[in-house]
């Protein structure tokens, strides 16, 4: 078979698109009136339709040991990370793992030149956002999106106990 | 007693189960999913109730602990009181870990001056065990499983290597890898070949708190398959016991053989 020049245009442009795309999360972590607060474990990353994973964006984690252990002990506790590639994951990982965050909005930038955008295929993806805290509960945050976006876009979900808004904005 | 009472007491005799399948026996581990490098520690009972403390322990004489290379672990702490056993196991290596207390023995019956005698033991005693002028002698192999799992890091399969004696159950999908809303398969093999027509026992933990058992009951079919769609997170207690006839076994003329396996489930 062969194809058109026009075909083959069609088919690099969103190629050459998702190249030159971007997109940043941004994850709030509320303010806890509660007698013990700990920072909580934080994971965001991309899943393919069929639930495999396209990209670790980030793992907020206790990077020391303490008198509990060492931080990694709990990490089974973001328990769809742990099972979506956690587990198979060397931790620490550079530019993915780092200490856990303070309660505040934390934006994750992603250029075209970074890992993450580079995995990314133009398709259907969700991104996932996890948090688990130590004596506290866990949410899991889940928003669909298209790769790459046809236009500028942000796409929000909101938590309703570890998790504050979370956003991710999609540069086309 | 006249005599059609007595023919039914006698056929509850050895209709009944052994003792130890007449409770739930089991083994409950701390945590089933974990990082590299931790230790978890392990509860062991006969009970009614999932997973309360209220009858027995379960006695860790014939516990088998596999390490996710397949070699023999070691576990530490151990000990049994008033009505459950504990231990502890450090996981040193990443993988899947089997923990198993794996019975087998000899159940024989007989009749003796008239009376019926019921004897347990292993095959070395038997002899000693059985009067000359015992008749009616029936001896049935036993063979008990009672397991869990356990993961540190990524689920390995290398200790769920099937052994190909007793009732063992073969995990489609992996031990430490159940969350709610999914539906698993199994296969149940007797002595390695499709146990067919075994009734599967499910029952979700916590049954102090709830009015019905919920139990579910599956059969296998000719394959020895079976599924199960786990509609709530937890810790399940999963049981089946099949029997067959021997053939050219110069003692024993039946087979029977249970497994039980705790599963945890846990939320998406």
């Amino acid at each position: 078979m062969s194809r058109s020049p026009l075909s083959l245009v069609a088919l690099i442009l969103p190629a050459c698109a998702a190249q030159a795309a971007e997109l940043s999360v941004s994850v709030e972590i509320p303010r806890l009136d509660v007698a013990e607060y700990h920072r909580p474990y934080v994971a965001a990353w991309v899943e393919r339709p069929d639930r495999s994973v396209a990209a670790q964006l980030a793992v907020w984690y206790q990077q020391s040991e303490s008198r509990e252990g060492h931080g990694t002990k709990w990490l089974p506790d973001l328990r769809q990370w742990w099972r979506r590639g956690g587990r198979q994951l060397d931790v620490p990982v550079d530019g993915v793992t780092g200490a856990t965050k303070a309660p505040g909005t934390h934006t994750l930038r992603f250029g075209a030149g970074s890992q993450a955008v580079a995995a990314l295929a133009p398709g259907s993806y969700v991104l996932l956002v996890e948090a688990s805290r130590e004596v506290g509960g866990r949410e899991l945050l889940q928003i669909p999106f298209e790769w790459p976006a046809d236009e500028a876009r942000t796409l929000d979900a909101r938590g309703e106990h570890e998790l504050g808004t979370v956003s991710l904005e999609l540069v086309p | 007693m006249n005599a059609s009472l007595r023919r039914l007491v006698l056929v509850v005799l050895v209709v009944l189960p052994l003792p130890a399948f007449a409770h739930k026996a089991w083994l409950l581990p701390s945590a089933t999913v974990l990082s590299e490098g931790q230790w978890i520690t392990v509860d062991g009972a006969v009970s009614n109730d999932l997973f309360y403390f209220n009858h027995v322990p379960l006695r860790l004489d014939n516990l088998v602990i596999t390490r996710p290379d397949g070699s023999a672990g070691a576990y530490s702490g151990g000990h049994t009181g008033k009505y459950r056993s504990v231990f502890d196991v450090e996981l040193d290596k990443p993988g899947t870990w089997r923990l198993a207390i794996i019975n087998e023995g000899l159940f024989a019956s007989w009749t003796e001056n008239g009376e019926s005698k019921r004897w347990r033991g292993s095959e070395a005693d038997l002899a000693k065990a059985l009067p000359v002028a015992a008749t009616d002698v029936q001896v049935t192999r036993s063979h008990g499983r009672i397991e869990t799992f356990v993961t540190a890091g990524a689920p390995t399969t290398a200790a769920m290597k099937l052994q190909g004696s007793g009732l063992e159950l073969v995990h489609d999908t992996h031990p430490n890898d159940l969350y709610a809303g999914e539906t698993t398969r199994y296969q149940f093999l007797l002595d390695g070949k499709p146990a067919a027509d075994v009734e599967v026992e499910i029952v979700a933990g916590a049954t102090r708190y709830r009015s019905r058992l919920g139990e579910k009951r599956v059969t296998t079919d000719a394959e020895g398959r079976f599924e199960v769609t786990w509609s709530e997170p937890g810790m399940y207690w999963l049981e089946a016991s099949a029997s067959s006839t021997l053939e050219g076994d110069a003692l024993a003329s039946q087979r029977r053989a249970s497994h039980v396996v705790t599963l945890e489930v846990l939320p998406q």
